[in-house]
């Protein structure tokens, strides 16, 4: 993305967001609540319009509307705070609506692929219970399992771990880290600054809706170069 | 009595135009009221301010005058239908203003998260509306359409007033020949209430059908909002 400004009303919630990620490339973007990350993973796939600006991907600008929007969108998986599973569709059926929908894969096909989908986030035996019946970490990895049933070439979460209770956080990183070390292209809004520190290959900071910093997590997170990454981490981290 | 034993042919006739005209009207109303409502909330705002119109047009007219300018208006501008089908438009263009906005309320009722995510994995405005909005708004949908089917069928008692042979029509030519309006009209009146209950009836079983889970669910939730308004 290049100088990419969005404004809500009279305030503005990006200011001039210079941001690249490459192929197979996990990014962290943290940063205070209000700050912009979800603004801007959400402008990613056009959630939101940027006010102005530029976002490409693999060098071809944003789709405006139509087709070729919903075709970017069915090529980016997105993984929302909270859950946003359907439902009145069983655990299956929520991971299978995309690909027979758009895909118009065969149900028996669909059905495979998400069978094998909810065996890798562990949930195999939950395939037929409802949304309603599964933990919030369960759900959560039923929401990654229909990004994943689109074969996305690159996945958005915007904080998957914020609605979670503290003792599943870990059953929803432990799927995504998978997901990094297998080679998928990750940007990932989060608050877990484990996970950001650990998995991922770059950590961006934001503040008032500007990108103040972004680097290595490991030189981050000892060293950061900024006064206000560095007041932001005095107050997160433990001493 | 012999009101009635004298007349059970015709009596029947007019149960049989009144049943026709209230379910006719009512699923056309469904169609066009369910349309309009997608129009509603649909991107395009030329489309979404001409549903408005039609709903504050068609909501706020009286039925009777619709039937009327229906009935002896269009004959003037060279459109000239049978009185029954005048009838029919009429309950359907006024019915379908209400359907329109209890469907679009049902689809207020879908968390814009849903929709968010349904547009996430690659689905269109119609794919969005028809897999994930639609199917969950249903469910709030159907004690307000009861209420607009049991509309359909006290409004279509009007449609005596442009001599369409209905059972109103019916019990008030037979009150004239007969002079017993009480008796004539109790007639009409069982029938109106059998048909509305009816409706109610067939709405409770539908709403219990396509409860998340059954009866059980509606139950507990019930017992919920009973203990929340207890403490409150």
């Amino acid at each position: 993305m290049r100088g990419v400004n969005k404004f809500f009303g009279d305030f503005q919630a990006l200011k001039d967001i210079d941001l690249d990620i490459r192929r197979r490339e996990v990014v962290a973007l943290i940063g205070a609540s209000g700050s912009g990350k979800s603004t801007l993973c959400r402008c990613l796939n056009r959630l939101e319009t940027v006010t102005d600006g530029e976002i490409t991907i693999d060098g071809q600008p944003l789709p405006e509307e139509g087709k070729a929007l919903t075709a970017l969108r069915s090529d980016v998986g997105m993984v929302f705070q909270s859950f946003n599973l359907f439902p009145h569709l069983k655990a299956i059926d929520n991971v299978t609506l995309g690909p027979r929908r758009v895909r118009g894969a065969s149900k028996a096909e669909a059905e495979a692929q998400a069978r094998e989908l909810l065996e890798r986030v562990g949930l195999s035996d939950k395939a037929d219970s409802l949304p309603a019946a599964l933990s919030g970490g369960q759900q959560q990895r039923v929401a990654i399992a229909r990004a994943l049933a689109m074969k996305p070439k690159a996945m958005l979460f915007d904080e998957p771990t914020s609605a979670l209770d503290p003792e599943v956080i870990n059953e929803v990183l432990d799927v995504m880290g998978e997901l990094a070390e297998q080679g998928m292209t990750m940007l990932v809004v989060t608050h877990e600054m484990g996970f950001a520190r650990q998995v991922c290959d770059r950590v961006a900071y934001m503040d008032q809706g500007e990108i103040v910093e972004q680097g290595d997590p490991e030189q981050f997170f000892t060293d950061p170069a900024s006064d206000r990454a560095k007041a932001f981490l005095s107050k997160i981290l433990p001493h | 009595m012999e009101a009635i034993s004298e007349n059970i042919p015709l009596l029947l006739e007019g149960i049989g135009t009144t049943i026709a005209l209230t379910i006719l009207g009512y699923l056309f109303a469904l169609i066009v009221g369910t349309a309009l409502a997608v129009c509603r909330v649909s991107p395009i705002p030329p489309l979404r301010w001409a549903a408005t119109l039609y709903v504050e047009i068609f909501r706020n007219i009286p039925v009777l005058s619709l039937l009327i300018l229906i009935a002896f208006g269009l004959p003037d501008v060279g459109l000239t239908l049978p009185y029954f089908w005048c009838g029919v438009l009429g309950l359907t263009l006024s019915s379908a203003a209400f359907v329109c906005e209890n469907v679009r309320s049902g689809i207020n009722t879908v968390p814009v998260g849903h929709a968010e995510a349904a547009r996430s994995i690659g689905l269109g405005f119609f794919g969005t509306l028809r897999f994930v909005v639609l199917p969950q708004a249903f469910r709030t949908m159907v004690q307000p359409l009861v209420n607009v089917f049991i509309g359909t069928v006290i409004g279509s008692a009007l449609c005596s007033a442009i001599a369409v042979s209905e059972i109103t029509w019916v019990t008030q030519s037979l009150n004239i020949q007969y002079a017993q309006a009480v008796v004539m009209f109790l007639v009409a009146g069982v029938v109106y209430l059998s048909m509305s209950l009816g409706g109610a009836f067939l709405g409770g079983a539908i709403e219990r059908a396509v409860a998340p889970s059954g009866r059980a669910s509606r139950a507990s939730r019930t017992e919920l909002n009973v203990q929340a308004g207890a403490q409150a």
